[in-house]
């Protein structure tokens, strides 16, 4: 059991944060090793309060990366002599509250058309195959590529075709969560199989 | 780790600190309220020359509910100050948003009751030229003071950029407004009372949209 402090705070927490603070005043100063040990520090705090948040697991590595940005930013305004784990945490709750709107946002704005692909046909009636056994080759590399949660989002919903209600319920993932993967995964893809931008 | 577009958060945090720059503290809130009150302070002693001390005095001893107005708006002006340059701070309650709350009722609610007292006279007709006058006067002191503002706030980083500078245009405002009493101690009508109003939605709704262009979080 941790020693408390008449704060309510354990001695523990007490002593890091304030190994926090001095951190933090010595990269506000300049000094590199301070504020790399600083920020490497930060990592699983954000992440554990993300998660106590209820942040979607698919959106909190970017959030993580909001709230680095969101630090060296702020850097300034930190008051060495106010708790370090505070200023983090309200940064913190406050990308955590902007990843839901947007991700909310990006559900509502996209359309699920598994019909897509069959009711547009293609007018030019080209007999030539879509794609060479080369290019399949190229597409499942690089599909294999992909972090777990995407590579599984492109499979189910764009090679197998199954619907966003049948994925889910198998990956016991949101759909929202799964649209976000299969979009990002898409843009994976596009970057892997094109390096250089050429549409 | 990071999707295959992103970086991961070793080599993010390797940026950063590559970027890493000495910085100078924010100044503690309080401090820059007294210093953009003083600023204030100053422009009513530029307006000093213009001001009828008699009139004043004549018509807030007269018009009680005219004392509550610009008490209402010198608190209102304090009070979103203070919230102003609190929200600027990451760690500082977002409650602090809530504080120009009293002022602002005291404000309306007093200039509210002048119109009421006024009665029928208060749908008299108003020249034009007042109108315009009273308009420009708080638009065209509120931009100085919300440029102020926003120079001493420049170190500042608000998790809500446009909730606070929506307050800041608030406070500079309310400012302009009280300024105005100095030199247009009248009863509020309905029309002006409504005109003093708009204004103050116009600078603090341009300060909000500003903040949206052209920086915040």
């Amino acid at each position: 059991m941790d020693a408390v402090t008449n704060t309510g705070i354990s001695r523990e927490a007490e002593a890091e944060d304030l190994r926090l603070r001095a951190l933090m005043r010595s990269a506000q100063d300049g000094d590199r090793v301070a504020y790399e040990d600083l920020l490497k520090a930060c990592l699983p705090r954000i992440r554990r309060r993300l998660q106590r948040r209820g942040v979607d697991p698919d959106l909190v590595d970017d959030t993580i990366q909001d709230v680095l940005l969101t630090i060296h930013r702020a850097r300034q305004t930190y008051d060495p002599s106010r708790p370090f784990a505070v200023w983090l945490a309200m940064i913190t709750d406050r990308r955590a509250i902007d990843a839901a709107r947007r991700h909310h946002r990006h559900a509502m704005h996209e359309v699920s058309s598994p019909d897509a692909y069959e009711t547009h046909v293609d007018d030019s009636g080209d007999p030539q195959p879509f794609v060479t056994t080369n290019a399949i080759d190229r597409i499942r590399g690089s599909i294999a590529e992909l972090p777990a949660a995407q590579r599984d989002a492109v499979e189910r919903l764009s090679l197998r075709q199954q619907s966003l209600t049948e994925a889910s319920q198998e990956t016991g993932r949101s759909v929202g969560s799964l649209k976000v993967n299969l979009h990002r995964g898409l843009k994976a893809l596009r970057a892997l199989l094109n390096p250089e931008g050429r549409s | 780790m990071i999707g295959a577009s992103g970086p991961s958060h070793e080599e993010m945090i390797g940026r950063l600190v590559g970027d890493l720059r000495p910085v100078r503290r924010t100044r503690p809130p309080l401090v820059d309220t007294l210093l953009w009150t003083s600023a204030v302070a100053a422009f009513a002693l530029v307006l000093t020359p213009r001001v009828n001390f008699d009139a004043l005095a004549a018509r807030l001893t007269a018009a009680p509910d005219m004392w509550l107005a610009l008490a209402g708006s010198l608190v209102t002006m304090v009070l979103a100050t203070i919230a102003a340059f609190m929200l600027g701070l990451p760690d500082r309650d977002p409650r602090w948003a809530l504080a120009p709350l009293p002022g602002l009722a005291l404000w309306l609610g007093a200039s509210g009751l002048g119109c009421l007292r006024a009665g029928l006279e208060a749908f008299g007709p108003i020249p034009t030229h007042e109108i315009i006058d009273c308009f420009a006067f708080i638009v065209g002191f509120s931009v100085p003071l919300s440029g102020l503002m926003l120079l001493l706030r420049r170190r500042a980083y608000s998790l809500r950029p446009t909730l606070n500078a929506a307050i800041a245009g608030l406070a500079a405002s309310a400012a302009a407004a009280s300024l105005l009493t100095l030199v247009h101690p009248f009863d509020a009508t309905v029309l002006d009372l409504g005109v003093h109003f708009i204004a103050v939605g116009v600078v603090v709704v341009s300060n909000g949209i500003a903040s949206r262009r052209f920086g915040g979080a």
